[in-house]
């Protein structure tokens, strides 16, 4: 758990960032597209702290990971929609291209891959929990890099699928990506991905195995993520190779 | 510095009254236990389980499960902050005050000014000792009066409330008194290496 270790950045100051475009990825995720000056490129997997400041100056800080590859125009975050939440109903129904807010990073050092550190590469993924992952592999193919990649990425249902048709398009550029999609709530006819729960089977079937030694990354909310952690050691993959993020009920 | 853009038709949730004194800036407010860790949760051994004192190479006391149970216990309600924006209040905990711990391996005094805690699956962070002594921190064993869930940490991590609760190391195994401060994981990937809530030292530089 020592490597990539790089050394500290210096302080992070709150940026303006403003809204340039706005893409409706699932009936409750929402991906903003911004612009922000005196941004410095970030590594795939690393995430922001947004805040905001409402008119009698009340503020509001939440942390999401960026969804875009260090080598897009524009930094991308999405955003899930938790009704009940304090911040992404206002981030995913309110906000329209122009707006701004503040936010600051890139932060965190560690869930970080770059093609740099090569492959194979196995990412993990539920829900919303898709966003560092995209970076990765938004990342791997400007790169492009060829090293194997498998992606398991487990949704409710098959509108909930964030990134779907750029899934499927980077799925087949033949450059060794695998992108294996499981739905837990119920699936189309003619559906040709699993249909459970992200599980010890499906990590062994679908996943690459232990003896390739892959980098592993998970995000997804938190019985996700300790499930398939904890399926994977017994698989055989090494607890160091395994690098967790996961997202509570009340990222909101 | 000019004045933070304002985002119209934002609101957000107001906190009212006592609580409001309670958070510091930036964190709101949940009644879940969010889990954050940067690795798989390490399965816990208690029949090889140890917690040790250290300082350079020499151990200054080492306690198995069974004997760590028998240390004085001490119990505490205490509000917690996570860098993630998260604060949760009165949570409730049980285990051995560092006090307790200096006390039970003969020493009167800390023997130096800074410690390093050690876990299970590699992860360290970095206390000043006075923060940790004077009752307030403890290596926590119980949560809400049961025994304290791997995920959070189980069998046992520190407790430190009153910093960031990345401090609050998971799966505590050695407290490693050192001269100088260094940086631990999170610590040397551009967190603050004190982590004041109330001064919203989150990163490097606040």
């Amino acid at each position: 758990m020592t490597d990539n270790i790089a050394a500290a950045p210096a302080r992070l100051r709150w940026l303006t960032a403003e809204v340039v475009e706005l893409i409706e990825e699932t009936p409750r995720a929402k991906s903003l597209m911004l612009s922000i000056p005196g941004w410095s490129r970030h590594r795939p997997g690393q995430h922001v702290d947004v805040r905001l400041t409402a008119e009698d100056g009340y503020q509001a800080q939440r942390s999401y990971s960026i969804a875009s590859a260090p080598e897009a125009d524009h930094v991308m975050l999405t955003v899930d929609r938790i009704e009940e939440g304090e911040v992404s109903p206002y981030l995913t129904r309110d906000v329209q291209v122009g707006d701004r807010f503040e936010l600051r990073g890139p932060i965190g050092g560690y869930f970080v891959w770059t093609a740099a550190v090569g492959g194979p590469l196995f990412l993990v993924a539920g829900g919303s929990g898709i966003a560092p992952l995209m970076a990765m592999l938004r990342h791997r193919a400007a790169a492009k890099a060829t090293m194997p990649a498998v992606l398991l990425y487990s949704s409710r249902i098959f509108e909930d699928i964030i990134y779907r048709e750029e899934l499927d398009a980077l799925a087949t550029r033949g450059d060794g990506l695998q992108v294996v999609h499981t739905l837990t709530r119920g699936h189309p006819a003619a559906w040709a991905g699993q249909t459970r729960r992200i599980d010890r089977d499906m990590l062994a079937s679908d996943g690459i195995a232990a003896g390739e030694r892959p980098k592993i990354f998970i995000c997804g909310p938190t019985p996700l993520v300790e499930s398939a952690a904890r399926s994977l050691q017994e698989l055989g993959h090494e607890p160091g190779l395994i690098r967790t993020e996961r997202f509570g009920p009340t990222g909101g | 510095m000019s004045d933070p853009p304002i985002s119209r038709g934002f609101r957000g949730r107001k906190r009212q009254g006592a609580q409001a004194d309670r958070v510091p800036p930036g964190q709101h407010l949940t009644d879940d236990f969010p889990v954050l860790s940067a690795g798989p949760t390490p399965e816990p051994k208690l029949a090889s389980w140890s917690f040790a004192l250290q300082e350079a190479g020499s151990l200054l006391g080492k306690w198995s499960w069974e004997e760590f149970g028998k240390l004085p216990q001490t119990d505490i309600t205490v509000d917690i902050h996570c860098v993630t924006t998260w604060s949760k209040l009165d949570t409730h905990w049980r285990g051995v005050s560092i006090d307790d711990l200096l006390e039970a391996a003969g020493l009167n005094e800390p023997p130096a000014a800074f410690a390093m805690i050690h876990c299970d699956g590699g992860y360290t962070t970095n206390v000043p000792v006075e923060d940790l002594i004077g009752g307030k921190a403890m290596v926590a064993t119980h949560y809400e009066g049961q025994p304290l869930a791997p995920e959070h940490g189980g069998p046992a991590r520190l407790l430190v409330p009153h910093l960031y609760f990345w401090k609050s190391a998971k799966w505590a195994r050695r407290l490693r008194f050192i001269e100088s401060d260094e940086p631990g994981f999170w610590e040397s990937l551009g967190y603050h290496m004190y982590g004041d809530p109330w001064r919203e030292q989150r990163y490097s530089g606040d």
